[in-house]
């Protein structure tokens, strides 16, 4: 048996305030799924993703591999009759899920003028890369 | 008995490809011309048309013709508009007969030659039946301008005003001591949150009022006579035993009443005394004694109320009143109840405490509710943290009870979410649903608003509710992720289905026909939805299926105005096409009268005091034919369909 509300209203919160999205909107129509060009391998996929989050199964959703597999392209985001961007709510997932772990860099210990001059993007894959 | 010979004139429709895709109609104009005794036969595209109707204008005069058959679709159609036609121009349209060559000869074969053959002969045997067929006159019935509405819930008041605004009295009738209905213990309604009963009671309030309307609650229909226009219907007014002209709604008895029962206004959550009002704001504001929960009525003790009336309206000895009142049309607001929770054994059967059904929680959540509008659950007072809502709980189930939605169901079960949720904020609302039907203005924003709100919504139905210490355990399942799920609930309410409240007996006495649920069934689904197939009876409000406020209250309006189109003349007309008799051969054995469904025939004794004959009460017979077919020596006659003309249009098939 579902234990139905998880204690874990806070990554509730978290994911709402991260993705810009409220849960609740979503009446399971399902556009999002049948839109999404890698849903046939992801597990769960968007429209599941979110009923999961829905009932409070927070950390199933978390540990799955499907929200890795989101490659933003926001086609579900676009469509969506009730508006929730279900791009974002993977994008706040991951960032739950990279925040929960080890940052290996300090930010303090790392020059300023090389944070000035480094590109963007190298800035923060070399986060990702040092997160495990 | 052959009249004397008549000029008829054939008109062969082609109905476009119809009729003339099937059969070959210059061939039957022919054998018509050659074979039957008529001045005239001529074809057309569309008789039905303008160009149609003036062709056969045109030939009437021109041919002076006195008796017509048109050859075309079913009559049902289009009977009645060849039969304005002919008599426009003078001919009685009960000499204008209808061959029908589609339905029944073009629609069911593709075979031309015998499609041809199987035309002429229905035409022929039409012929045959013209050359008899008398001219009609349609009878003349008068109208009593007076309603009778029975059931005063928001349906039946809204009707009862409507008509008598616009001018006619009526009797507006209610078993309980109130008026008010279902709508007066509801909390806040949808889509709006207005509260109901401050919707509600100023028309309680105007019903009351209207110099056209005449209260008769606390009533109950005995017997019903007569016929549209004219019916005559005895009342029985239960003893109150409190004279309700004495009476001015103090409630000092009520206060001093040592007896208690459950109060049904609150569905059994709270005990009333014996002598009662309904709720505070009752229509008419007076008190009724029940009598077997009486102690003075059963038990001869007691008489504490009589004892403290200030005005000395306690009368014990009151016994029923019957009324006979005369109304011309009567219109059923007789409403819906909800099914017994005792009926959803794998719910509990009624007997778990703390589950209740939809209008229980609403007397829960009423502000003059068991807990004056605070959330409070049943077994012990205690604020619910946790509701379960359950939808279809008894509703689309054809297995175990009802097949149909119950239609209201979805949007009052959100919004009592929801009204939860206003009075517990903590609190968590969790509805189980099958589908979420959201088909009305606003609702589908409403059902939005309560997802915004913080009501979570759970698809799938419960397999089970039961009690574990003081929680209340739901066993679901949420099929948009197939995981089971359990809830340990503090309180469940049950959304369980609306089933008609008016009985199969009731329905007899009336005459009525119901659907296999005990719905009242309605002329035509689409397009007669307010009136019944039993001439004078109207339907209005949830009586006639699962209806919210607003419907209910179109409907009414609907059948107010059908009411009012019947009273706008004193006088009506009935079709001519009846039973007669021919007193000579009647030898007054009375078979007729009991195959008659209509009590359209009586024994009566002949002018001259020699016999026994039976006579037509005319406005009652609708030509069904059931005295004809059962008369051992044929003097019941139908008119024009004697059983002369039946044998030669027979005949005139077989030729």
């Amino acid at each position: 048996m579902l234990e139905l509300i998880e204690s874990l209203q806070e990554i509730k919160k978290d994911i709402e305030l991260l993705s810009g999205q409220t849960l609740s909107d979503c009446y399971q129509c399902g556009e999002c799924t049948a839109g999404c060009p890698t849903a046939f391998a992801m597990e769960p996929v968007p429209s599941q993703a979110i009923r999961l989050l829905q009932l409070g199964k927070f950390n199933e959703v978390l540990n799955s591999t499907g929200i890795w597999l989101c490659a933003s392209c926001n086609v579900c985001g676009e469509r969506c009759p009730r508006g929730v961007d279900y791009g974002k709510i993977a994008d706040a997932l991951r960032t739950i899920v990279l925040r929960n772990k080890l940052t290996h860099l300090t930010l303090e210990k790392i020059d300023k003028q090389f944070i000035s001059d480094a590109p963007q993007q190298a800035f923060i894959a070399a986060f990702r890369k040092y997160t495990t | 008995m052959k009249s004397d010979k008549k000029r008829i004139g054939v008109f062969v429709c082609h109905c476009g490809i119809n009729i003339a895709g099937t059969v070959n109609i210059p061939e039957v104009v022919k054998r018509l011309k050659e074979q039957a005794d008529v001045i005239e036969v001529i074809d057309h595209q569309y008789c039905c048309s303008d160009p149609g109707q003036n062709l056969i204008k045109e030939t009437i005069k021109e041919k002076k013709l006195d008796s017509v058959v048109v050859a075309c679709c079913s009559p049902t159609l289009h009977e009645p508009t060849f039969r304005k036609t002919v008599s426009s121009v003078g001919i009685n349209p009960y000499n204008c007969e209808i061959a029908n060559i589609r339905e029944q000869c073009s629609w069911v074969t593709d075979d031309k030659e015998k499609a041809t053959d199987k035309a002429t002969k229905i035409i022929k045997t039409i012929i045959k039946k013209v050359e008899h067929d008398e001219p009609l006159t349609p009878i003349t019935i008068p109208v009593t301008r007076k309603a009778l509405v029975i059931g005063a819930g928001v349906a039946g008041i809204q009707t009862a005003l409507d008509i008598a605004t616009a001018g006619y009295p009526v009797i507006l009738l209610d078993k309980n001591p109130s008026i008010g209905g279902h709508m007066s213990q509801l909390s806040e309604t949808f889509p709006t949150l207005d509260c109901s009963q401050c919707i509600l009671t100023p028309k309680m309030v105007e019903a009351k009022q209207h110099p056209n309307i005449t209260l008769m609650t606390y009533s109950e229909i005995e017997s019903i006579s007569g016929y549209l226009g004219n019916f005559k219907v005895k009342v029985r007014q239960k003893a109150k035993y409190v004279d309700w002209d004495k009476c001015t709604g103090c409630d000092v008895c009520v206060d001093k009443c040592p007896k208690k029962t459950p109060d049904e206004f609150n569905h059994g959550l709270t005990q009333r005394k014996a002598i009662y009002k309904m709720f505070p704001q009752a229509v008419p504001n007076r008190v009724v004694i029940d009598a077997p929960n009486c102690l003075y009525l059963e038990k001869g003790a007691c008489r504490l109320c009589e004892k403290h009336c200030p005005f000395g309206a306690i009368k014990f000895d009151d016994q029923d009143q019957i009324t006979e009142l005369e109304v011309g049309a009567l219109v059923m607001a007789t409403g819906y109840e909800l099914l017994d929770k005792q009926m959803l054994g794998s719910y509990g059967f009624g007997k778990l405490k703390n589950v209740v059904d939809g209008l229980q929680f609403e007397r829960i959540l009423s502000a003059s509710g068991p807990f004056m509008g605070e959330v409070k659950r049943p077994s012990d007072g205690k604020i619910p943290e946790k509701v379960v809502f359950v939808q279809c709980a008894g509703s689309r189930d054809p297995e175990n009870a009802m097949a149909y939605c119950s239609k209201i169901c979805c949007m009052y079960t959100a919004k009592q979410a929801i009204l939860y949720k206003h009075r517990v904020h903590h609190g968590e609302p969790i509805i189980f649903y099958i589908d979420v039907r959201t088909g009305g203005k606003g609702f589908e924003e409403f059902y939005k608003r309560a997802t915004d709100e913080g009501v979570l919504y759970i698809r799938g139905k419960v397999s089970k509710i039961f009690e574990k210490g003081d929680k209340v355990i739901v066993w679901g399942a949420d099929t948009l992720t197939g995981k089971k799920i359990e809830v340990e609930a503090d309180l469940v309410v049950l959304s369980t289905a609306m089933k008609p409240a008016a009985t199969k007996e009731f329905a007899q006495l009336l005459k009525l026909t119901q659907d296999e649920y005990g719905w009242f069934t309605e002329a035509h689904p689409k397009l007669r939805p307010v009136e019944t197939l039993a001439g004078g009876f109207f339907l209005a409000g949830a009586c006639q299926g699962p209806k919210d406020i607003p419907e209910a209250v179109a409907q009414s309006s609907g059948a107010a105005s059908k009411v009012i189109g019947l009273f706008t003349s004193d006088t009506l007309e009935h079709l001519p096409v009846i039973a007669g008799v021919n007193e000579d051969m009647c030898s007054g054995c009375g078979i007729c009268i009991d195959v008659c469904p209509y009590k359209a025939r009586e024994l009566v004794t002949t002018e001259d005091g020699k016999k026994r004959t039976v006579k037509v009460i005319e406005v009652l017979c609708e030509g069904c034919g059931a005295c004809s077919a059962a008369c051992p020596v044929g003097a019941a006659q139908q008119k024009n369909f004697k059983d002369q003309q039946i044998q030669d249009m027979v005949k005139g098939g077989l030729e």
